[in-house]
């Protein structure tokens, strides 16, 4: 009972920040109609931001830690933003009137690029950074407890506020209505006086801020990181947007919560070697019942 | 997008022609490049984490942004004066063969296929004989035909049946294990292993194809993505199966019977004796080379015939139009397994090749990157074609290896290209030109 309150709180955890990697794949394929591979390694540069400037903030004596933390948090997902930014024009965007295969290819190169990148300009060591907080809320008895630390609490709440945050972008400002104009057909929004170049470059920037907020929650939790994050998180965040039916928004924060829950309960519960085996094998389930995943709406096509 | 018979739309490259004047314009993007490279560019090169905080070494950064300045004015310039749409205009106009550029002997021997194709595939079989030859180039042209023969596979999946398999890898490593455990267990040889392998490769095609024959583009792709990692993830974990990380070793392919060690195995002859020549190391390596080089051709051949038989004109009918392919009664079931389970069987010969050449197999030889890879080479050299994709698959394969001098730069090297050349020729370097019996004004 313990060990399962444990994993399920685990579950939520890694299934928040699933979450919020997927978005950003779900964002990009809904609206340019490609799977950008770059996208696990905007995250894991998001990671190593956050602890650069947190220690320029060290450096330049800021001493006060909230002052400090939000003094980061703005810088990361800033420069994140502007990482996804330049990604997308220039691997992206001269490919726009090309086959589905031309793009990915790109990506998987641009991803390679990115890897090794921050490889060479950082070391290949794993980096760490010190624990920010230390509370802990205890469950149960001394010896047989379930916890949940500040910390996470603080990733679960972040998530949230940051999808709430985008949903609202999305259904209820102008800007959400040209985004959502653009994913359903980028012709006639263009024709409609949107200006869709624009809007796509404003998507992966949306995309490349939630990975930011990813990246920052996981360092603040896990204290390291190295360069080859990206890739593993990349594919499972991929995963969460199929899963939950790629195009849609809160399809991949389900699928994300979805993937995390699955992955933290059969890693508890039968073996942890073979929790990622369960993660996909999962996934392939999924879309031999529902092909379009959770919450995804079956493609019509028009003949 | 656009309808038939209309000239394609001149690609529009990231740069705006000049709207302001003309060196202020200039300076002006090169200025804004520049202030962006300095956000991406100062924390991650300038600010390097160390145990105690960061280390500032700015002038990496203050380098890089020289040159995407310097960059960004060459290219701004060039686009303004007019030289830019001179040099892209190959590029630019879609259905430009690769050799628009070249010299006119050059030219007329791409021009030639078969004639250039003969000359080639003389000069690589004279080539271990010859004083150039050593056990390093020849151990990397045999992997460059292992290449081959994984693209060629991979070409029919993706080149002409259109199925995004983002998990091919999977199918290599069942060949090479395959042929590991059937040595260890059933003491099967080489030459066995090749049909065997090519079936049980074949039959692991076929477990993929069935479950993912709905799905459709990026379903498939990361389903077949999962399915590649799922299988090096058993290979890491089966410990006593596929000897975990560590893999397991290989026997060495023999003619005839013949081996080629210095000492042979009690009761066989080795190779060197029966031929009454001196032992020599580079034996084996000839006679790899030389029985990889035939199963390259070998498939290659496959894929010619594949291609423009029945079930190639199938294939490219579903990659097409898969509804209208089914109203000419093409059935979708039995195609898309077919197309899964040969190209399955190309990777499983090719891992049965990988083993002998190596002499064991392990794990970390069958990552995503690796499938990632052969993608690349399929796209790049234009899917479905033949030419093209021995063409990316040599330059792929072959290239890291001319760029170890830049010894840890290789990867970023190798990354650069790869957008680079996508960004340059989206369609892949060798268009597929489709037989047909009208002609059509555009290749596309």
């Amino acid at each position: 009972m313990i060990l399962l309150a444990q994993q399920l709180i685990n579950g939520l955890i890694l299934g928040s920040v699933y979450g919020l990697i997927a978005i950003g794949y779900t964002m990009v394929y809904g609206i340019v109609g490609m799977i950008n591979f770059a996208h696990g390694e905007i995250y894991m540069i998001s990671a190593y931001l956050f602890a650069i400037f947190f220690a320029l903030c060290g450096a330049f004596g800021v001493d006060s830690l909230p002052a400090a933390l939000l003094a980061t948090l703005v810088l990361t997902v800033a420069v994140t933003g502007a990482y996804g930014w330049a990604v997308e024009r220039i691997a992206y965007r001269p490919l726009r009137q090309s086959s589905k295969l031309a793009p990915l290819i790109s990506a998987i190169g641009m991803s390679l690029v990115l890897q090794n990148y921050v490889q060479l300009a950082q070391g290949a060591r794993e980096q760490g950074m010190r624990s920010l907080f230390d509370g802990v809320l205890r469950f149960g008895s001394e010896t047989d407890f379930f916890q949940i630390t500040h910390i996470q609490l603080l990733i679960v709440a972040a998530a949230f506020s940051a999808m709430a945050a985008l949903t609202f972008l999305i259904q209820h400002t102008r800007l959400g209505r040209a985004c959502r104009a653009t994913q359903q057909d980028r012709v006639m929004a263009g024709l409609l006086g949107i200006d869709t170049d624009r809007i796509v470059s404003l998507v992966f920037v949306i995309g490349a801020s939630m990975a930011a907020v990813a990246g920052i929650l996981i360092t603040l939790n896990f204290g390291s990181f190295n360069f080859f994050i990206g890739f593993v998180a990349g594919v499972k965040a991929f995963t969460a947007a199929v899963l939950g039916g790629i195009g849609s928004l809160p399809g991949a924060m389900l699928g994300g919560i979805v993937l995390g829950l699955s992955e933290s309960l059969f890693a508890g519960f039968v073996k942890t070697d073979y929790k990622d085996v369960f993660a996909f094998g999962l996934l392939v389930a999924v879309l031999v019942f529902r092909p379009t995943g959770l919450l995804g709406r079956p493609e019509v096509e028009k003949i | 997008m656009t309808p038939k018979g209309s000239p394609a739309p001149a690609r529009r490259f990231f740069l705006r022609p000049a709207r302001s004047g003309f060196l202020v314009g200039a300076f002006g993007d090169a200025a804004l490049a520049a202030g962006i490279g300095a956000v991406l560019f100062v924390p991650i090169l300038g600010l390097v984490l160390d145990r105690t905080g960061v280390t500032p070494h700015l002038e990496r950064a203050a380098a890089a942004v020289a040159l995407l300045f310097a960059g960004r004015l060459a290219v701004a310039l060039a686009v303004r004066t007019g030289a830019w749409a001179r040099l892209t205009e190959g590029a630019q106009r879609a259905g430009a063969p690769l050799w628009t550029g070249w010299s006119r002997g050059w030219r007329a021997l791409a021009g030639r296929p078969r004639t250039g194709a003969a000359l080639a595939l003389a000069a690589l079989a004279v080539f271990p004989f010859s004083p150039f030859a050593n056990g390093y180039l020849l151990h990397v042209l045999s992997l460059t035909f292992i290449y081959i023969l994984l693209a060629m596979g991979l070409n029919i999946v993706v080149g002409l049946a259109g199925l995004l398999d983002l998990g091919f890898v999977a199918f290599y490593a069942v060949g090479a294990y395959g042929y590991a455990l059937l040595a260890q267990h059933a003491g099967v040889s080489f030459w066995l292993a090749i049909p065997l392998t090519a079936a049980i490769a074949a039959c692991a095609g076929f477990l993929l194809g069935f479950p993912v024959l709905r799905m459709h583009g990026d379903y498939l792709a990361i389903v077949t993505l999962g399915f590649g990692e799922i299988v090096r993830m058993l290979l890491v974990n089966l410990t006593g199966i596929t000897g975990g990380p560590n893999g397991l070793a290989t026997p060495r392919p023999t003619l005839f019977g013949l081996a080629f060690t210095a000492s042979p195995p009690a009761g066989t002859r080795a190779f060197h004796e029966a031929f009454g020549l001196e032992f020599s190391p580079s034996h084996r390596s000839v006679f790899l080379y030389l029985a990889i080089l035939a199963f390259m051709l070998g498939a290659v051949w496959v894929f010619q015939r594949l291609k423009h038989m029945p079930i190639g004109r199938a294939w490219e009918a579903l990659k097409e139009n898969e509804v209208a392919a089914r109203a000419t009664g093409i059935d979708p079931t039995v195609t898309k397994l077919a197309a899964f389970m040969l190209g399955a069987s190309f990777a499983g010969v090719g891992g049965v090749c990988f083993a002998g050449l190596e002499g064991f197999v392990n794990p970390s030889s069958f990552t995503f990157i690796e499938s990632a890879m052969i993608l690349a080479m399929v796209v790049l050299g234009g899917m479905g074609s033949v030419a093209g994709v021995i063409l990316a698959a040599v330059g792929i394969t072959v290239l890291p290896e001319v760029f170890r001098e830049f010894g840890s730069y290789r990867m970023l090297v190798f990354g650069l290209a790869m957008v680079c050349i996508m960004v340059w020729r989206p369609e892949g370097l060798l268009r597929v030109a489709r037989r047909s019996l009208e002609r059509s004004s555009d290749a596309a």
